[in-house]
Parts: structure tokens; C-alpha cells; sequence
């Protein structure tokens, strides 16, 4: 495979993997650096983090999972220093050293922080990251007075921040018009009234010439002698690439780093994208344009063929609640030009298209916004308006508004600006996939992942398709899956209100639009049913993943590995002598330790699997199940000099009690006799940790994708305790994780506290434990039965060998 | 080139079980043969085309849908296209019955 490495974990170059993964998902084995301790989150939202609309666990858009699921090595606070390009790799701030066949560089950009003295100053900062964001809210606490240097769009998205945040703002503008690159002078003077009536206050053509204070900034003082106070002051001045790193390995670099149309530096097999790089001497700064570079890139690395990419129009519009404004191409009118305007100061609003030869090559709207994504089409189509009036192009044709918009929208008009998304391409997938939610919408086509600012426009699209299936309320929450509305929750209710018993029945009686279901739901539902009746729930076996279906791991090749339980890793010769000769009666091409202190035999064939278990004559170690897989225990007392319990005693008990249970997601144990926790206790669902006198309860541990040291649940006194108080946490868990959810992340969603609350009551307790022996009393050895059972065997693991001709 | 098209019986009907699939081989060929819900029976090359390959036969059947047990990508059992986001067909025989006798047609 050949080694791609990136550098910058940010907005442009994710989407540039993500289009890599969707061409070729098995060409490149990938390495990503990011130098913020973080995946990589949507950059535009910070203003509304600023603002106090969302959080920032929200504007994560690759959780770590992806980068796992992907097979992606990421380093995450790590920055490249040095790119090597003739030995072809680069050298981290860690000193790790990474080869590379194709390199892309998209590093972004940084704030531009104005060469003036004093702005080294604690309290003066950019706007670019999380850790601005964060500085600025903590500002906030203490200081009352901000300043914000630049009356662009970053800072007037900034200033409004602030005040959210409580504080007096002061914009410090150099022109005499805000947001002079994007708004000719009236629509900006209408936003200044407006900006001012939401209590912010400007100083146009002012020069900031020195920042005061000693340690800490005090104020600002300006060109003509004036100065003012600041606690906080923000650059929002324009932004800088970040090009040192290419510049230093001999990259040619003009503003940004210079490509060509399809990417590349001048040097070969290294590529550069997003705001560090300079196309045809134009450096973006808003992520549409950076998203269709990513597209061409893509394709380029992955060497397929695709149009060079020519440039961008871009549109820009300002988050500012209150606000309505948007603005694309040119602005200002030259003796070529011809405008149309109208402008009703009544009701504020302002609309000015510039029309050249026939074609509209500028937009700007204030007050109502509706046109906009109509005319952008024009702008970009560069479609004849000659036979048009000035009526028609400004006035949305079904004057309410609402779906009639909608329906008359033709299908090639951009509705998602940041992701290059059209009407056509929304409604396709609507049909086609048989989307009921805007989630799922997103999912599938990307609208709406970046600004946000078209959801409502996806929304409408996706009632307008839908007709009277459309259902509001469903659409905007999430469900388990795209075959239903429904969320966990309601499933699990209805579920019990309506007696339904079979996962075909719940499909049916629930209004499943995909009468089957899928891969997502059919093995929850049956999850679920399980948990709901105990015993009295016959299991769907078909609606099981393979791996639980066949009771073994399927491996790429398509045969399967065997584990049989070894119960708290201890072993005795004769079943050691059994696997030896399993192993070599079956030809089977590996033998491994697992990390769960057993073996494993890798490449066993399907139709062997019968016999092998036979052979084996040992029960199912459930290494492929979503149920309990290891209890790893320690040597503990009956060996070890430091050890003050029996772990191993306790952990085969564990290990009998909870053998075979269906679990939302797998659960690991580990049982160490002292805190020296030689069973890596602290990193299982449970884990338990011998002490003078008892033992400690650990939960919610993880060692793998989301690495989280377990909390401190109970120390208890007895053997009898410790099983009393696990059974009454797993099955707390069983009964309110959504299916495939890791007790780390329930722990967290639901809280410690909370947990520990409801287990504190001992009739809660009582009533789970019997609720548990109960479900525990229907399990019985899968692999017996297989082996026992004809059906079975013939149905799932019969080989059918037709010689031809016979 | 001249291809010959032969036609081969592979099993009984009435054995098999709805939403399941089944490994056949025919010759050194591996194909996968559902019978779904409404009865009707397919078959198709026991491969999926995800890059990494995998079996079909051991994939979760919905409808005229199976998905890729290793990779969980959509395989329509009709045409053997793969179902967006991904992309990639798979081969399909023609598969007749006649007397509780499945035939497959290669
Ligand atoms: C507050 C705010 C609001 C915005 N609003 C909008 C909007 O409404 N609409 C819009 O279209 N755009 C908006 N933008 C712009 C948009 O966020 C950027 O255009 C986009 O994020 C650029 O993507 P990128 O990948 O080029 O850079 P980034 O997203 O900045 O990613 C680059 C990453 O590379 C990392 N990096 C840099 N050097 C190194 C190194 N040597 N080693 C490792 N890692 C490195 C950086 O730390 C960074 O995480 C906004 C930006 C901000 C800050
Ligand atoms: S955890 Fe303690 S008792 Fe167990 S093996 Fe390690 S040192 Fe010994
Ligand atoms: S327009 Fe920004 S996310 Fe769709």
C-alpha cells in the first residue's frame, strides 16, 4: 500500500481524505498530524460557540471513531517541522519520523496579528481555534471591556460573541465601511445601524498603532494620539498562511503555497490544499472553494481523471443572529456594469444586482436573503438574464415563501453552498435511500455539514419530498437507523406497550420503511426483544451479524478464528494438549495468545468449524459476540508475594456467572489481587482491584478506540458483594445503553453519580439481579449445539461442492 | 469468444430457508444463492467487490438486498449493483426452478 501523509488536521484536508476513502479505500495506508490536541471539528461554528448556541462536543466532525474505523494514523497535538523531500518524509516536534509516497500539506491558516508593540501582551489574541474560543470565554469572567481589531466578517461574528458573553465591545474598524470587501456603502451602513442597536459600538478609520498595559493589555492607542481602554482584545484583521514548514523545504511559496489546477507544488507527489495554498494567486478563506479543491485533489492522488479546478465564486453571508445578509462575486460598480437596485428603508431592506454583457457578476442582499441561492446559480451559470425584468429577478416567484420555494426551485440550484450540494442531488438521495431525517440527509450528501446555515432549506426540501410521510418532529431527532424514524428510546416502549415479540413483528407493527431492515437495526431489535423477555425470547438468529451468527470470527479471507474460553486465563495441560492437536490435525496456519489471555486458532474454514469444536471439546470463548469476552485476572494470592486476594478464584467465577449474556456492546473484565493491578483492572467495563479486607469496583473503563481510565464504583468487603453489586450494573447497562454503545460512553452519558444512585438502592439492586439470573437462565454452549444439532449444521456451516457434469 | 452456457442443478427448493445464503461451488466458481422472503431465489458470485473482497453468503438478507458481512456494503440480489455511497457490481447467474430443482445457468 502506498503511505500518504498529511499534515493539518483540519477542515480542508479531512474532506480531501474522506473523498480519498470514498474513490479508493484500500490504496493508502494514511498518517494525519494536527498540531491542535483535537479531531478535526467544523471551524466555522466557532462563532457559534462564541455565541453560546452550541457546544463544543457538538462541532466535532470526525470523532475519533472514524479515524479508527478508517484505519488512519493520527497524531493529534503534534506538529510537522521538517518536510524531507528528498528522502520523502516528514519529522514531527516529537522527533517522530514518517515516510511518505504522497504528501499533502494543509496546514490552514493562522489569525493575522497586526507587528505593532505590545501585541505580545497577555489578552490580546486571534480568532482561529478552540483555544482562542476558550481564552476568550475565560476573559469574559473577569473583564468587562473588549475590542475587537477589524469590522470584517470574523470580527463582527467575534464582537457578537462578546456580547453574548456579557461584555462591552468596541469594534475598531480602518476603513470607513465595515465589511468593505463583501458590502458596497449603503448595504454596510445598514448593518452598522443594525450591529449598533444590538448594543455594539465602532470606531471607523481608526489606526491601532501600540497596545498598552504592562504584562496584561490596559487599552489601545491609535494613530491620531486617541486611546482607549481593553481587558480583551481580538485581531480579526485578515489571516496568514501557514507556509514556514513548505517554504523551509524548498517549496516555492508566494502568499500561500502555490499549486497548479490539480493541487500540486512545484514539487512532485507533494500537494498542497485549504487556505494554505494559492491557486492562480487566489488564497480562500471560505471552505466551499476548499472543498472542491479537495474533490480535485482526490481524484488526483488516487489517479483518476477529473477537471482541473478552475477557481471559485464564492458567496459570503454573516452568522450573526438578526442579521440577514449575503454577498457573492463583485460589489462595487464599474462603467462596465449595470445595476439593479432596490432599496426599502422601511422594512431595511437592500438588494443590488451588478449585470455585465447579459451575465450577473455581483449580488448584494440585506434584509431578506431569499434569492440568494438563485442568483448565485445565475452568477456561476453565467446564464443570460437579457430576457428577464428587474421584477423577476428580485422577487422570489411564489411570494409566501415556504414549500412553494421549494417546488419551483429548479434541480441544478446550489442549496448547500459549503459542500457544493444541488436540489437535485438532495432529492435523488431522499428517493434513492429512502431518507426520513436531516441527519440522515447530511450523512449521505453532505449538505448542511460545514455552516449549518442551509439546514432550513434542507428541511423543506426533505418535507417537500416526503409529501404527508413527512414527519417534523422525526425528522430532526435521531433514529437507530434509516429504516424507521424511531429512536432507542421509543422502539424499547413500544416495544413493551404492544407486545411485540419478533424482530419481523416489530419491523411490521412499527412502520418500517425498509420492510427487512438493515444490518443496523435487525441485530438492535433483536438485542432488545432479548433483554425485554428474559428467557421467553427466542433468538433471531439470522438477524445477527456473521461473526454472531456463525460463533466465530470472520477474518478478510473469509475463514474464521476459534477461541474457546479458557475461564480467568488459567489452563491446564490436557486442554493445551487438545489445541495442539486441533491445530495440527486442521492445518491451522496460526496460533496466537489474544490480549485476553487465551488462544486463538486463526483460518479455520467454515465447514471445519463443527469438527473442530468437537475436537476441541472446550466451550466458546464468545471472542466475536457482543457479551462478555475476558475476565483477565492476575496469579494473585495463591502465588504472588504482594497479592491480598484470590483474583483468579474471583475471576472464573465472574467469568461462569457471565458467560454467553447479551450485552448492548462487548465487556471486558479484570481482577488484580493488589493495586498493583497486574490485569489491567483499570482500563476494563469492570475491574476489580483486591485490597486489605475487600475489594474495589472499577467501571467504565476502556483500552481500545476511547481510551478512559475507570471510575472508583464501590469498595466492598466480600466475594458475595462483588457479584451482587456486577450483576446489577450490567444489567443497568443491558436495560439503558442504546445498542452498540460501550459501557465508557454510557457511563458518561448517563453519569457516575446517577449510577451510583440507582444501585445505591437495595431493592434496585434485588430487582436487576433477578432480572439478570433470569436472562442468564436461557444460554446454553453454541458450539454444542452446532454440533448436535443437524439443521444447523447444514444451514450455516455446510459447504455445497457441484462438480460439473455429474 | 465462443461461450457455452450450461445449465446445472444445485439444490432443492423446498430445503432452503428463506433469508439465507448458501455457498456453492460449481467447479472452481463460488457462488452464493439466497432465497428471500417472497421466494424468489438468486444467485451471484460468492465475492464481494469491496477491494478487500469478502463472502456474500454469510451477509444479512433484507428484502432483495444482502449486506457484505465484512464490510457492510448493499448488494441489490436482482441486478448485483452495489447501493450508494459505495460503488461496484457483482456477478448474477440466471437461476431457474422447475420441480422443487434450482438450476443456475453459467
Ligand atoms: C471563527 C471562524 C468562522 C468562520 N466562518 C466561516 C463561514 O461562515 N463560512 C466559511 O465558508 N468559512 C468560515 N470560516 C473559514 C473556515 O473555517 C476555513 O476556511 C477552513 O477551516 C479552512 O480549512 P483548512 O483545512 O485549510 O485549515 P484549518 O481548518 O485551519 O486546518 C489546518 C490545521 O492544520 C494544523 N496545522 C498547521 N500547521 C501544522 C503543522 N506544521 N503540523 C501539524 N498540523 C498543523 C492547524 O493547527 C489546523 O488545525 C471561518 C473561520 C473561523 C476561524
Ligand atoms: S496485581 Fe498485585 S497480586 Fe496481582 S500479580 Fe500483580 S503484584 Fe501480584
Ligand atoms: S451552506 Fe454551509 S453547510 Fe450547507
Amino acid at each position: 500500500m502506498k503511505k500518504l501523509v498529511m499534515i493539518g488536521n483540519g477542515m480542508a484536508g479531512i474532506r480531501t481524505i474522506e473523498e480519498i476513502l470514498k474513490l479508493a479505500p484500500e490504496q493508502f495506508k494514511i498518517t494525519i498530524f494536527g498540531k491542535e490536541p483535537y479531531p478535526n471539528y467544523n471551524r466555522i461554528k466557532l462563532s457559534n460557540i462564541l455565541q453560546g448556541d452550541t457546544s463544543f462536543e457538538e462541532i466535532i466532525m470526525n470523532p475519533l471513531d472514524w479515524y479508527q474505523e478508517n484505519h488512519i494514523q493520527l497524531y493529534t497535538g503534534e506538529a510537522v517541522t521538517t518536510i524531507d523531500v528528498e528522502a520523502k518524509h516528514v519529522i514531527s516536534d516529537q522527533g517522530r519520523v514518517v515516510e511518505f509516497d504522497e504528501l499533502i500539506i494543509a496546514t490552514g491558516s493562522k489569525s493575522f496579528i497586526l507587528p505593532i508593540p505590545g501585541a505580545d501582551k497577555h489578552g490580546v489574541t486571534g480568532f482561529r481555534d478552540i483555544q482562542d474560543c476558550e481564552m476568550m470565554i475565560k476573559s469574559s469572567e473577569n473583564d468587562k471591556k473588549a475590542v475587537v481589531i477589524g469590522g470584517g466578517l470574523l470580527g463582527l461574528e467575534a464582537a457578537r460573541g462578546l456580547l453574548n458573553l456579557g461584555m462591552q465591545v468596541d469594534v475598531v474598524h480602518l476603513m470607513p465601511d465595515l465589511m468593505e470587501r463583501q458590502l458596497d456603502s449603503i448595504a454596510s451602513s445598514m448593518l452598522k445601524a443594525e450591529l449598533e442597536s444590538q448594543g455594539m459600538n465602532f470606531l471607523m478609520e481608526k489606526e491601532t498603532v501600540e497596545i498598552l498595559g504592562d504584562e496584561r493589555v490596559t487599552g489601545l492607542r491609535f494613530k491620531d494620539g486617541s486611546e482607549i481602554e481593553a481587558g480583551l482584545v481580538v485581531m480579526a484583521i485578515g489571516i496568514k498562511s501557514n507556509v514556514k514548514i513548505a517554504k523551509n523545504s524548498g517549496i516555492y511559496v508566494n502568499r500561500g503555497i502555490v499549486v497548479n489546477d490539480f493541487m500540486e507544488t512545484s514539487i512532485p507527489h507533494i500537494y498542497a490544499v485549504g487556505e494554505c495554498a494559492e491557486h492562480r494567486e487566489i488564497v480562500y478563506g471560505l471552505v466551499a472553494p476548499l472543498y472542491e479543491q479537495g474533490k480535485v485533489l482526490a481524484h488526483k492522488i488516487c489517479g483518476l481523471p477529473v477537471d482541473p479546478y478552475k477557481g471559485s465564486v464564492t458567496g459570503t453571508q454573516l452568522k450573526v443572529a438578526g442579521i440577514d445578509l449575503y454577498s457573492a462575486g463583485e460589489i462595487v460598480e464599474d462603467s462596465s456594469t449595470k445595476a439593479i437596485k432596490v432599496q426599502n428603508e422601511f422594512d431595511g431592506v437592500y438588494k443590488k444586482i451588478l449585470i455585465r454583457d447579459q451575465n450577473i457578476v455581483g449580488v448584494v442582499l440585506y434584509g431578506d436573503t431569499k434569492d440568494s441561492t438563485k442568483l448565485f446559480r445565475m452568477l456561476t451559470k453565467k446564464e443570460d438574464v437579457s430576457g428577464m425584468t428587474s421584477v423577476s429577478l428580485l422577487q422570489s416567484e411564489t411570494g409566501e415563501g415556504g414549500s412553494g420555494d421549494v417546488a419551483s426551485m429548479p434541480n441544478d440550484e446550489l442549496v448547500c453552498g459549503c459542500n457544493g450540494v444541488t436540489k437535485g442531488e438532495i432529492v435523488e438521495a431522499i428517493h434513492k435511500q429512502g431518507l426520513t431525517t436531516l441527519d440522515q440527509v447530511s450523512h449521505c450528501t453532505n449538505a448542511g455539514r460545514s455552516c449549518g446555515r442551509c439546514k432550513p432549506l434542507v428541511s423543506q426540501i426533505l418535507a417537500h419530498t416526503l409529501g404527508d410521510q413527512f414527519d417534523a418532529a422525526a425528522a430532526a431527532k435521531t433514529s437507530i437507523c434509516g429504516c424507521t424514524t424511531l429512536s432507542r428510546e421509543e422502539v424499547v416502549a413500544e416495544i413493551k406497550a404492544k407486545s411485540l415479540t419478533t424482530v419481523k413483528e416489530v419491523m411490521n407493527v412499527l412502520g418500517w420503511n425498509n420492510e427487512e431492515g438493515c444490518t443496523k437495526c435487525r441485530p438492535a431489535i433483536n438485542y432488545y426483544l432479548g433483554m425485554i423477555y428474559k428467557d421467553e425470547y427466542k433468538d433471531d438468529r439470522d438477524s445477527r451479524l456473521v461473526n454472531e451468527k456463525i460463533h466465530a470470527n470472520i477474518q478478510k479471507d473469509g475463514t474464521y478464528s476459534v477461541v474457546p474460553r479458557m475461564y480467568g486465563g488459567v489452563t491446564t495441560a490436557a486442554d493445551l494438549k487438545k489445541i495442539a492437536e486441533v491445530a495440527d490435525k486442521y492445518d491451522v496456519p496460526l496460533v496466537k495468545l489474544t490480549g485476553g489471555q487465551r488462544i486463538a486458532l486463526f483460518g479455520v474454514k467454515k465447514e471445519d468449524l463443527p469438527n473442530v469444536w468437537a475436537d476441541l471439546d472446550m466451550p466458546s470463548g464468545y471472542a466475536y459476540g457482543k457479551t462478555l469476552r475476558t475476565v483477565k485476572t492476575c496469579v494473585g494470592a495463591q502465588f504472588c508475594r504482594y497479592g491480598t486476594q484470590d483474583s483468579m478464584a474471583l475471576g472464573i467465577a465472574l467469568e461462569k456467572k457471565f458467560e454467553r449474556l447479551d450485552t448492548p456492546h462487548k465487556v471486558k473484565m479484570g481482577v488484580s489481587a493488589c493495586p498493583r493491578n497486574c490485569s489491567e483492572a483499570g482500563i476494563k467495563d469492570i475491574g476489580f482491584v483486591g485490597i486489605d479486607g475487600g475489594w474495589e469496583i472499577y467501571v467504565g473503563g476502556n483500552g481500545g478506540v476511547d481510551l478512559r481510565p475507570a471510575d472508583l464504583l464501590y469498595t466492598v468487603k466480600t466475594e458475595e458483594e462483588v457479584m451482587e453489586i456486577t450483576g446489577a450494573y450490567l444489567q443497568y447497562y443491558r436495560e439503558t445503553a442504546n445498542y452498540l454503545e460501550r459501557t465508557s460512553k454510557w457511563l458518561e452519558r448517563k453519569g457516575l453519580d446517577h449510577v451510583k444512585e440507582v444501585l445505591a438502592n437495595a431493592e434496585t439492586r434485588k430487582a436487576l439481579n433477578e432480572r439478570m439470573d433470569e436472562t442468564l437462565k436461557k444460554y446454553n454452549d453454541p458450539w454444542t449445539e452446532a454440533i448436535q444439532n443437524e439443521e444447523i449444521k447444514d444451514q450455516y456451516y455446510a459447504k455445497h461442492t457441484i462438480k460439473v457434469g455429474e | 469468444m465462443l461461450q457455452t452456457i450450461t445449465r446445472i442443478p444445485v439444490a432443492h427448493y423446498s430445503n432452503l430457508k428463506q433469508r439465507t445464503g448458501y455457498s456453492i461451488k460449481i467447479a472452481d466458481k463460488e457462488i452464493a444463492l439466497f432465497k428471500v422472503t417472497n421466494g424468489s431465489v438468486y444467485a451471484l458470485e460468492n465475492h464481494s467487490p469491496h477491494p478487500k473482497g469478502g463472502v456474500l453468503s454469510e451477509g444479512l438478507v433484507s428484502g432483495d438486498y444482502v449486506y457484505c458481512p465484512v464490510y457492510d456494503w448493499k448488494i441489490s440480489l436482482i441486478d448485483g449493483l452495489v447501493q450508494a455511497p459505495d460503488k461496484g457490481k457483482v456477478q448474477t447467474y440466471i437461476v431457474e426452478v422447475e420441480d422443487d430443482i434450482i438450476f443456475i445457468k453459467i
